[in-house]
């Protein structure tokens, strides 16, 4: 009877210590690929770039070395058209959620720009095909701009709403008991306050929208020439990646590399920079 | 009084203007839904039903039917799921159950890091790394000892269903695990003391943590199966792009994504672009029902758990 009793103990440890072990490898086994994926994109990506990378544009086809200006500006356009139409929407949907979106409302509106979120930006790019360019009978960077809005709204939304949340109640007491109206304590008071989690936040909406590939396919089509004319097709970092890494040269493979490497390093920073800025507050928040 | 009265008008002019944006970010699922079922409407009127079930891609001849798309995103999204999902929950585990704070928090930050690297950069490591090393290393390998099995009959092109499903697990891998993190981490923590202190082991607490979170795992689970399904650029580099269903792993496809992806720009003819929106469309619900479903569980959940 003992005996059995300590062997049923024996085989709970046991049982506990490969589950443990096993959670352990789940880790290990998930982790793994970010290094791989980092690492190789690193050393492949290193060797790819110089300053003609930056300052060059592409070579004609067949030609090698060149380089990648024109979508480095192209991405800079296209991320500053989708701050453009996307960031005031956000800011303000954002700012309502915080301050008046505790009723039916506001529950609604957080709830369906969390499934926003959940669309396929190829979707969005589909969307933003029948808006901008069926209309305008034409690939432009304007019609991207839009579908890169759509995919900013909600991470900007909710980042606002989650950072003007976490400035102290006691600061918009102070306001109002000196008499300001609300509307000025959440312009004067609250939303400087909340600013560089805001911005950060933003600067993550900016990151990811920076990486889509899928919804610029067809809407800023992808452009081999230097371009500013936002009603023109226009190069992007990621379409420049797609396309080198499809095409049978070792010379545009490499440089898709490079490209890959500096997307990277740019979404690393942003996502680092926000973990910093935020740290802790959002454990505080929790509990 | 009169300032009084500027103020309360100034605060309702501030409060609509900011509920004026908040409705339309309500509105806009709405226009994307309507935009898409104007745009299709020439296949949705000529195809009908028939287009979810039949197999002709043919531009050429202005025929279509979506179902090797449906299907090829069906079979990478499921076995992405089928390998994701002991993994997440393991990392979910590990995250909420076992690791002390200090470890807790750099090791959740490198699997959210993963989840920010862009598509475009996992399907260009697919087509370097990992199709290669499908296609030397693991694909002979399985029709050795395999090749019996129609799962994994054929030849090793590496391209394939069964790389899209790899890429696409490492893809989801983070969302799951982090959200089932949080549904763990809202499960109070007497539950755990109360097992604990009648003599359970640390992996029968876990059990009962587990079996308390089911619904929230499952809408975690969800969630993870939407990014899968319209997850692009990965898939598109990766599946191999032939429109055929087949029953092995190892045999090119195409998901619905990855034929947008590939043909939009190119489509010549009304009835195609109508026919590629209609794909659009059907992603569009699909991904939107699984949200729904998935986000009013994992919101039930941890709102259960919070009031009492």
């Amino acid at each position: 009877m003992k005996n059995r009793e300590f062997r049923n103990h024996h085989w709970r440890k046991s049982k506990n210590t490969i589950m443990t072990t096993l959670s352990i490898l789940s880790v290990l086994i998930a982790v793994i690929p970010l290094f791989l994926i980092f690492f190789y994109t690193l050393a492949q990506g290193i060797s790819a770039l110089n300053i003609d990378f930056f300052i060059h544009m592409p070579k004609p086809v067949g030609e090698n070395g060149g380089g990648m200006a024109n979508a480095l500006m192209g991405t800079a356009i296209l991320i500053g058209l989708g701050c453009l139409f996307g960031l005031p929407i956000s800011i303000f949907a954002g700012i309502y959620l915080a301050e008046y979106g505790n009723n039916a409302f506001g529950q609604t509106v957080r709830f369906f720009t969390d499934v926003l979120s959940g669309v396929p930006s190829i979707v969005v790019g589909v969307v933003a095909y029948i808006l901008v360019v069926i209309p305008m009978k034409q690939f432009s960077a304007l019609a991207g701009g839009v579908a890169l809005a759509i995919l900013m709204i909600p991470t900007a939304t909710r980042t606002t709403e989650e950072m003007i949340k976490l400035v102290p109640p006691s600061y918009r007491e102070a306001a109002l008991a000196i008499g300001i109206p609300q509307w000025k304590a959440t312009l004067r008071i609250i939303l400087p306050t909340a600013l560089k989690g805001i911005t950060t936040g933003i600067l993550l909406a900016i990151a990811r929208a920076a990486g889509e590939t899928a919804p610029l396919l067809f809407t800023a089509l992808g452009n081999r020439f230097w371009s500013t004319n936002i009603y023109h097709p226009m190069a992007s970092l990621t379409v420049f990646i797609y396309d080198y890494a499809k095409a049978p040269f070792d010379d545009w493979n490499r440089q898709a590399w490079g490209a890959a490497f500096v997307l990277i390093v740019l979404i690393f920073i942003v996502n680092i920079t926000f973990r910093y800025v935020t740290r802790g507050r959002y454990a505080d928040n929790q509990n | 009084m009169n300032k009084m009265k500027l103020s309360i008008t100034g605060d309702k002019v501030f409060k609509n203007t900011t509920m004026l944006f908040a409705f339309f970010v309500f509105a806009l699922v709405f226009l994307m839904a309507y935009e898409m079922v104007r745009g299709s409407e020439l296949s949705l009127r000529h195809f009908g039903w028939k287009f979810l079930t039949t197999t002709t891609w043919d531009p050429v001849a202005d025929e279509y039917g979506a179902l090797p798309f449906i299907f090829g995103t069906l079979a990478s999204s499921l076995l992405a799921l089928v390998i994701a999902l002991p993994l997440s929950i393991g990392v979910a585990i590990f995250l909420s159950e076992l690791a002390p704070r200090w470890l807790e928090r750099p090791v959740s930050f490198l699997v959210e890091l993963l989840a920010a690297i862009p598509s475009i950069v996992y399907g260009l490591w697919g087509i370097f790394v990992l199709v290669p090393w499908l296609r030397n290393s693991v694909e002979p390998g399985l029709i050795k000892s395999f090749g019996y099995l129609p799962l994994f009959k054929g030849v090793p092109y590496g391209f394939g269903m069964l790389a899209a499903g790899i890429i696409l697990a490492i893809m989801i891998i983070p969302i799951i695990s982090s959200i089932s993190r949080d549904v763990l981490q809202a499960i109070p923590k007497t539950q755990r003391e109360a097992a604990l202190a009648l003599g359970a082991t640390k992996w029968e607490s876990t059990k009962i943590v587990l079996a308390d979170g089911k619904s929230g795992l499952l809408g975690a689970t969800l969630l993870g199966l939407g990014r899968a399904v319209g997850e692009t650029m990965a898939v598109t580099m990766v599946i191999g792009n032939r429109s055929e269903i087949s029953a092995s792993l190892l045999d090119p496809g195409h998901s619905m994504a990855s034929v947008i992806a590939n043909e939009f720009a190119e489509a010549t003819t009304d009835m195609y672009t109508s026919s590629l929106i209609e794909i659009a469309l059907i992603l569009f619900a699909v991904t939107i029902i699984l949200n729904v479903i998935a986000r009013l569980i994992v919101w039930s959940m941890t709102k259960k758990f919070k009031t009492t």
